[in-house]
């Protein structure tokens, strides 16, 4: 039977086909060298359904389990570590806005937050509960955008438009904040630009009052879904020592069982005054991923209106301090340098760096939406970092990416993908 | 109760001289090791009963071109979650030969993490299951991140250098006209002449 | 409405004009997201500011099957050839929309990773400025494309302008 014009390569197939007949092997002959292969290569390529962000994904496949997986990444370095090198701390802020652009105003505190400690500068309380009501306002829109997008990615597209409507409502608080949407360049070294005016604040309590039903239908719609749970839960799970030791941080290990948070941890910009639940999950998988996230938008509501409650207290004109008072690191307001001297030099010294900087490193850590996104400066007493490295918490996770896979079918893949909540920017940087 | 005095001590009793430039920076214990035995000094962290370092923070890497002989660095972070307390150790190779032990079997995070050191700075892991260029084209020749390289692609030929102040025909910053500065050139145009 | 004839009934028109009527109010788009300006995008295709009443309700993701292809986000040098690739695989008519700074000219990245502008690799008919831009920026940017689209006329992809700005890029 062999048939020598067949000869294309596809031998493998005409030995499976001839032993599905029947017929008996001793006919066929495989070629000197021949590999016979019986799993089938996918690639889940870069451009993916313009959710996910670019990363590849090279699946074998035996039948629909996957064998094992191979992720290439680096389809969107923009070499923010080498950029970083060349400019002064204040023009850093904008690059660190597109590590996590889902949530940017985590990522400007954690940088700002990183140079007051290298500079030691103290901020107000007032300042700090501005931060956190920020902070926990993107966290929240972060969180949106990844269980809404599980959603989308196991069938249900209506979530996802339910919760776009209020991801508006906080864009519309960052704009009166801080004039833009989405890459917000949020703060300044020891506090913000401008005060929160009145208008901020009530489109704050009007996302408290109104946000809170919404997320109840939307977890009406998933979370006692039947077809919901049969699609999450047992894909992907993960042990909490296997990952420790992929270094998992945030929503990823909490699901795991462990219950490590920075703001509980190491606590930052006065989350020690705040009380609030750090929601672990057990098994790991999709479905307590889900949960989790769920559960710290709920909490995450509870300090905004805990903020809200102690910034009270700060009413009056001279109590609404905005920034601290360092005049030789804060870029004073415009209206300041165009009518006050002191204002001026400084204005003018900052910009053109005739400030003494510390010689020194550090290591700063924040709670971002994904986990603890790390900020190691070092400096050499010049105007811009000697060497800045960002610990970025996809980039950490994604490893693990073939471990939670194994044996899984083809379709948890993509859902454990999109449940890890992987950021094509803040992998990559 | 772990602190930085006592994490030191153990550290010396240990290796002695092979660990030194202890320093304690905003709070943070800092030492360097020899770069032999950098995964001797990970498993002691790790596996001793009341140091207990077993959290990988961050690995990242460090050029510094002026320290001869130890120009390229690594930095380890580790937490031990259990005390909340942060370390920070650092080994030193040479640049014309940059192989440093691998922490993989003891961290699997130090996997792609030593891969983008590895992709930046060109030091060669030992060990390691896959050391490949990982954010990076994989047929770049160089290495980035090490501070003789530029930021811009080099090959560009549509950038506008007077426009960005490098040079061009006035010499904005970057080269000394005859007349020292366009300002100065100026100086000529005295008088009731309108320019 | 474009110029024609009109009577009881019947409208009398070209058919490029026809063509373009049509083919404008039905566009297909082919989302590229990258990074930050996909969020923009998704922010866009939601309700508030919503691009389906445009007539781009279904986004495909497959080439073959869609018409404008909306690069958003930086496009890295490895991402490069990926661009050139899906640009292959869709059928004429196609047009290209880039949306935002980095994928118009690199937007603030000018390093060695990141292609300065798509406008190296595909020819695009729309620029799209921001970093990100607003919806209504987006908005904006297809509708220009539906402008194009509407005007266009039928012999242009075969004519010899055409094929010389392909032969520019290195398409056959």
């Amino acid at each position: 039977m062999t048939h020598p014009e067949f000869n294309s390569g596809n031998e493998v197939w005409l030995i499976k086909n001839i032993i599905k007949t029947g017929m008996s092997e001793q006919h066929i002959k495989l070629p000197e060298g021949s590999i016979e292969k019986t799993t089938t290569t996918l690639n889940l390529g870069p451009t993916h359904p313009a959710t996910h962000g670019v990363m590849q994904n090279i699946l074998e496949l035996d039948g629909e389990r996957i064998v094992s997986t191979e992720q290439t990444i680096g389809y969107i370095h923009r070499a923010f570590e080498k950029i970083a090198e060349r400019r002064p701390l204040y023009q850093i802020t904008p690059l660190t806005d597109r590590l996590n652009y889902c949530s940017s105003p985590i990522n400007n505190m954690g940088w700002h937050l990183t140079c007051e400690k290298l500079l030691g500068v103290k901020t107000p309380k007032r300042v700090d509960y501005l931060r956190v009501i920020i902070m926990e306002l993107a966290r929240i829109s972060d969180h949106l955008i990844c269980n809404s997008i599980v959603g989308v990615d196991s069938g249900a597209y209506t979530g996802f438009l339910y919760v776009m409507q209020y991801r508006e409502l906080i864009y519309e608080i960052y704009e009166e904040i801080c004039g833009s949407r989405l890459t917000t360049n949020i703060g300044r070294i020891g506090g913000f630009e401008r005060n929160f005016n009145d208008i901020a604040f009530q489109k704050i309590q009007k996302f408290l009052d109104e946000y809170p039903d919404v997320q109840r239908e939307f977890e009406n719609l998933f979370t006692r879904n039947r077809i919901f749970m049969e699609r999450t839960i047992g894909a992907g799970p993960i042990s909490a020592e296997r990952a420790l030791n992929y270094g998992f941080t945030g929503p990823n290990l909490r699901a795991a069982g462990v219950d490590y948070d920075v703001r509980v941890h190491s606590p930052y910009s006065s989350y020690e005054d705040f009380e609030f639940i750090v929601p672990v999950g057990s098994t790991g998988d999709c479905y307590d991923r889900f949960l989790v996230r769920n559960e710290e938008m709920w909490q995450s509501m509870s300090l905004i209106k805990q903020a809200m409650q102690k910034l009270e207290q700060f009413k009056g004109t001279e109590a609404e301090v905005y920034h601290a008072d360092v005049p030789e690191y804060y870029l004073p307001e415009k209206k300041d340098v165009y009518t006050k001297m002191e204002a001026l030099i400084w204005h003018f010294k900052i910009i053109m760096g005739e400030i003494d900087m510390p010689k020194g490193e550090v290591y700063n850590s924040v709670e971002g939406a994904n986990g603890e996104l790390g900020f190691y400066f070092i400096s050499d007493g010049g105007r811009t970092p000697y060497r800045l490295h960002f610990r970025r918490p996809c980039f950490i996770y994604y490893q693990a990416f073939e471990e939670l896979t194994k044996g899984a079918m083809l379709s948890d893949a993509v859902i454990v993908m999109s449940s890890l909540n992987l950021i094509a920017g803040e992998m990559d940087a | 109760m772990l602190n930085n005095d006592y994490i030191k001590q153990k550290l010396t009793e240990k290796f002695g001289e092979q660990v030194s430039s202890f320093d304690e920076s905003y709070g943070m214990l800092s030492f360097e090791a020899q770069k032999e035995i950098n995964l001797k000094v990970l498993t002691f962290l790790y596996d001793d009963a009341e140091l207990k370092f077993r959290f990988m923070t961050d690995l990242c890497g460090v050029h510094f071109p002026d320290n001869k002989g130890k120009e390229l660095g690594v930095v380890y972070h580790l937490h031990n979650l259990e005390e909340n307390v942060r370390i920070r150790f650092k080994v030193f190779a040479d640049v014309s030969k940059p192989d440093i032990y691998t922490a993989t079997g003891l961290f699997s995070t130090a996997n792609w993490q030593e891969r983008e050191t590895y992709d930046f700075y060109g030091i060669n892991f030992i060990g390691h299951p896959n050391l490949k260029r990982i954010l990076n084209v994989d047929e770049m020749d160089y290495f980035p991140l090490r501070k003789e390289f530029p930021l811009e692609d080099q090959s560009r030929v549509d950038k506008d250098d007077e426009m960005f102040g490098r040079g061009g025909t006035i010499g904005f910053g970057t080269e000394k006209t005859d007349h020292g500065t366009i300002i100065e050139s100026d100086k000529h145009n005295v008088g009731e002449e309108i320019v | 409405m474009p110029e024609g004839h009109q009577g009881e009934g019947f409208f009398a028109t070209s058919f490029d004009k026809v063509i373009g009527l049509a083919r404008k109010n039905s566009i297909w788009p082919l989302p590229f997201a990258t990074s930050c300006c996909g969020i923009e995008f998704m922010a866009t295709m939601g309700a508030h500011y919503d691009l389906a009443r445009f007539g781009s309700e279904r986004v495909g993701f497959s080439p073959r099957q869609c018409d404008l292809l909306m690069v958003m986000g930086t496009i890295a040098k490895k991402m490069g050839p990926v661009v050139k690739q899906v640009y292959l695989q869709m059928a004429e008519p196609r047009w290209v929309l880039a949306v935002g700074a980095c994928a118009s000219s690199g937007g603030i990245f000018d390093t060695y990773s990141v292609l300065q502008g798509i406008d190296q690799v595909v020819p695009v008919d729309v620029y799209v400025p921001g970093c990100p831009p607003r919806p209504e920026a987006i908005i904006d940017g297809v509708i220009r494309i539906q402008d194009l689209v509407g005007k266009e006329s039928l012999r242009r992809r075969s004519g010899e302008k055409y094929k010389a700005l392909l032969e520019s890029y290195g398409i056959q």
